[in-house]
């Protein structure tokens, strides 16, 4: 392992880089799965009961979900304020082909070589909250490699590096607010929150809207991923309908023929909250730019 | 218009963003030392008082005459061109800084302010907030979020100026003197 990865401060994210007898001895006072799917699945109880007795559904993750141990010190403890998004915040930062270039959509020709693993197309729209296509936009993508691991200084993950692989992309939106990216998949890896935890395989997508108050970023999951029910990032979004929203679909139509497996993948952002008039005032210059 | 769609949930940034989002020139939305601008730096902490270490704040603003800019290049900086829009990550001890301008009153009598948003990992969501000019206490007192807020809650919104000319203002995730986030919807 490269030293500058090895050298790192210690964190609860850290996995020991040590062989794994060591690393199990160094866990034995940490909480068990079975103590954290307690956890989790008493957190979807309660939300069950609370949908029955007439309860809105919720959309978005909870900030305050204790089963993801780092969030118990960082998620506001008083109530979000209330805002009417004025004058900037009804605006969105402009990016253009000047920002990206067209072959930052391909994860897998950054090195000289093939990356290992599964080659994948991840495709879909992002579109605004009225279902219109959100076009001229930027959206970045970062993921582990094949094994699972990331090219970072903090990841510890004793799982071998790609030298063909960074794991990262941009693109900028098309008319019709659609994105492509082609990849490799990502692998599950390990991490410290409780023993044995292990993240779905999943890919960082970041995006922007038309307006700044539609800035979002989350991660796309893998259809059928049996580490679903068992990981608080997952689960911070209680609702199975809004998980089920993080998930591609696996597209045949997508796929190419003796090359890569094909993935759909749409997302919604919230809003838009300018009104017409406004939008008019401004045009889109700067998002067909 | 059309029907309504349901938003798609957003998640954390995790801990592995810093080989991703960061890019060169990040946070500087002006030249460090050129006309006008000014250092804008802060401190982010959790619920125990900690810095963390790893968050990252994006800022979009007007520039000093109040208006929107809408162009590109912030990606790939010129260094002659305001976007508006900056990114930075905090570093080991929690700190971020901003070059940029101190933003202008988009209408007049407007208080003056910088849209945030924040990410760090073990948030579940990315948070926005607003960091305001202390300068225009007229314009404060008759802004509608400042004025809807109790006093001391409405003093996590507003930075401090630096005796260089810059401002200071930072984030508490948690606690008596929890900064004040944003819900537009």
């Amino acid at each position: 392992m490269p030293e500058d990865i090895t050298a790192e401060l210690e964190s609860e994210e850290l996995v020991p880089p040590a062989e794994p007898k060591a690393a199990h001895q160094l866990d034995k006072a940490i909480e068990s799965q079975a103590d954290l799917s307690a956890e989790i699945n008493a957190i979807g109880e309660a939300y069950q009961r609370a949908l029955k007795d007439g309860a809105q559904a919720e959309i978005q993750p909870r900030l305050d979900y204790p089963p993801y141990r780092s969030s118990i010190l960082r998620h506001p403890t008083k109530s979000l304020q209330h805002a009417d998004p004025e004058t900037i915040e009804l605006y969105s930062p402009a990016f253009g082909h000047q920002d990206v270039h067209a072959l930052e959509s391909d994860l897998t020709i950054q090195h000289n070589g093939e990356p290992l693993g599964e080659r994948i197309i991840v495709s879909g729209k992002v579109l605004d909250g009225d279902g219109r296509p959100v076009a001229g936009q930027l959206v970045e993508i970062w993921q582990a490699n094949s094994s699972g691991r990331y090219i970072h200084k903090r990841d510890q993950h004793p799982a071998p590096i790609d030298p063909n692989f960074t794991g990262i992309g941009r693109c900028i939106t098309g008319p019709d607010g659609s994105y492509r990216f082609t990849t490799i998949k990502p692998g599950a890896y390990p991490w410290k929150n409780h023993l044995n935890a292990w993240r779905p395989a999943h890919i960082h997508f970041s995006l922007f809207g038309t307006e700044f108050t539609q800035r979002i970023i989350t991660q796309m999951y893998f259809p059928g991923d049996q580490l679903f029910p068992l990981d608080p990032i997952y689960q911070t979004i209680v609702d199975q309908d809004a998980r089920d929203r993080l998930v591609a679909t696996y597209d045949h139509s997508l796929t190419e023929p003796e090359w890569a497996l094909g993935y759909n993948w749409d997302i919604v952002l919230t809003g838009p909250k300018r009104t017409w008039t406004e939008n008019e005032a401004y045009g889109d210059a700067g998002d067909e730019e | 218009m059309s029907t309504k769609l349901v938003p798609t949930p957003g998640q954390t940034v995790g801990p592995f963003y810093g080989y991703a989002l960061p890019f060169e020139k990040d946070n500087e939305l002006l030249a460090p030392g050129s006309p006008g601008s000014i250092r804008l730096q802060g401190t982010v902490y959790d619920g125990a008082g900690h810095t963390i270490p790893d968050a990252i704040l994006e800022i979009w603003q007007p520039d000093a005459e109040g208006n929107i800019v809408q162009r590109t290049g912030s990606l790939v900086r010129d260094g002659y061109t305001f976007t508006g829009w900056g990114r930075g990550a905090v570093g080991n001890t929690g700190v971020f800084t901003f070059t940029t301008v101190n933003p202008g009153p988009t209408k007049p009598g407007a208080a003056p302010f910088i849209s945030v948003a924040l990410f760090a990992r073990g948030l579940t969501n990315r948070l926005f907030t607003r960091i305001y000019l202390p300068e225009d206490t007229e314009a404060l007192a008759n802004d509608p979020l400042l004025s809807a807020l109790d006093p001391e809650r409405r003093k996590t919104l507003i930075a401090r100026r630096d005796p260089d000319g810059g401002l200071t203002w930072d984030i508490r995730l948690q606690g008596g003197d929890e900064t004040v986030f944003l819900d537009f919807q």
